[in-house]
């Protein structure tokens, strides 16, 4: 009997479930590596070769190097690792989330300051607004 | 014997820390969110815990894919702020409070919560911007704080029951400690927000409302929403939330006593990507 994950019809959203985990666990500890400075620079000064010691499929090393955030999620990455990438390119938060859903930055943050995207429409895949 | 005087409860957005630590907390936007504080900050200086039982997520920092404790207690003597990536935030050590914490541990894995104890851990946002909230910039923290992480990264996080009957086990522990220590124990995260994917920036006041209401009015119903709601209604890191129920579990009022008293309450949207929401309840 398979599990119910009830969550697979939310629109835009990927769950980082203990599937989704185990497919990306190599992706993640690399972004995690990120959290040491020297790492850091090392990362910097070669992304191939520093991608290429790690056990990562070559789709998440292009999603990595293309800076292709939803792909990388797609991949198993999950946002809270994901970060360690922006923080390395001295991105914001903000910025990260916002290239994740098609807008200019300056586009999303003014969604934000006008309270958010509406969850009317954004509740199931398929929905009329 | 110690007793549970308070319970807090607050957002923790990392550029909430950000803005503080870089001097921006007077700019217009950012005012929005700290004059909400204002109250708070008086309030804690007035009513000074001893211990602080400080709930709260790690954000893939103390815990990477190696090993993902669903509830970690932090009994060490000391935590020190994490290097995210940014570099460490500027603020204080945590002091710890050892012996409670194993006497919390000792009570709470004997009424059936299977702990985590970690003697070791560094501390991130999640921890040190509620700190930062609730009593500004100081150069040492008020009081020893017991950080206690939940694991809200890998889904499924624990129910918002578990949560619930969590916090009635940690009341009890602590009220089984000898010394009179006033303990105020802290829920976090949340409220509202999504930040992955093309639905992030994904807010419901609404929600967020209902939410507020019923932790102060129903919590016993509260705690039966299931994890779906949450990540359609508040967005997949709006699961936060559960973290707030561990807190109430602990009050008075849901462990035969009077209902708390609301001494504050703030909610404003954005900070960055989230809506954040505060609650100060006092015991009776």
């Amino acid at each position: 009997m398979s599990l119910d994950k009830p969550y697979k019809d939310v629109p835009g959203t990927t769950i980082f479930d203990a599937d989704m985990s185990r497919q990306g666990y190599h992706l993640n500890q690399f972004c995690m590596s990120l959290m040491k400075a020297e790492n850091r620079a090392r990362f910097k000064a070669d992304e191939r070769a520093y991608l290429d010691e790690w056990d990562m499929s070559e789709e998440q090393k292009q999603a990595v190097l293309e800076r292709d955030l939803n792909r990388c999620i797609e991949l198993g990455g999950n946002i809270y690792f994901l970060a360690k990438i922006g923080a390395t390119d001295g991105k914001s938060f903000q910025q990260m989330a916002g290239s994740m859903t098609g807008m200019t930055e300056d586009q999303y943050r003014d969604m934000m300051v006008g309270g958010g995207r509406s969850v009317d429409g954004n509740r199931y895949i398929g929905e009329k607004k | 014997m110690a007793r549970i005087s308070a319970s807090v409860y607050t957002s923790h957005v990392p550029a909430i820390g950000a803005a503080l630590d870089l001097g921006k907390t007077a700019e217009p936007y950012w005012q929005r969110v700290f004059g909400g504080y204002d109250f708070s900050k008086q309030w804690l200086k007035d009513h000074k815990p001893d211990v602080i039982f400080l709930v709260f997520n790690d954000h893939a920092t103390a815990f990477s894919l190696d090993m993902i404790p669903t509830f970690a207690l932090g009994t060490g003597g000391e935590f020190m702020p994490a290097d995210e990536g940014w570099g460490p935030r500027p603020v204080p050590k945590v002091i710890g409070h050892p012996k409670l914490a194993a006497h919390i541990a000792q009570s709470v894995i004997q009424d059936d919560f299977d702990l985590t104890i970690v003697n070791k851990m560094d501390v991130d946002h999640g921890l040190t911007v509620p700190l930062s909230l609730m009593c500004g910039q100081p150069q040492a923290w008020p009081c020893p704080v017991i950080p206690f992480a939940v694991n809200v990264v890998q889904y499924p996080a624990p129910s918002g029951r578990r949560c619930y009957m969590l916090g009635k086990a940690i009341r009890k522990a602590i009220e089984s400690y000898d010394e009179p220590l006033n303990v105020q124990i802290w829920g976090t995260g949340g409220m509202s927000h999504q930040l992955q994917g093309p639905r992030a920036g994904l807010i419901n006041k609404e929600f967020d409302t209902a939410f507020l209401d019923r932790l102060v009015s129903d919590p016993e119903g509260l705690s039966l929403m299931p994890h779906i709601d949450y990540v359609r209604e508040a967005g997949s890191e709006g699961i936060e939330l559960v973290m707030w129920l561990i807190a109430r579990g602990a009050m008075n009022d849901v462990n035969g006593g009077k209902p708390p008293t609301v001494r504050h309450r703030f909610y404003h949207v954005p900070a960055s990507n989230t809506a954040v929401g505060h609650l100060i309840l006092e015991n009776n």
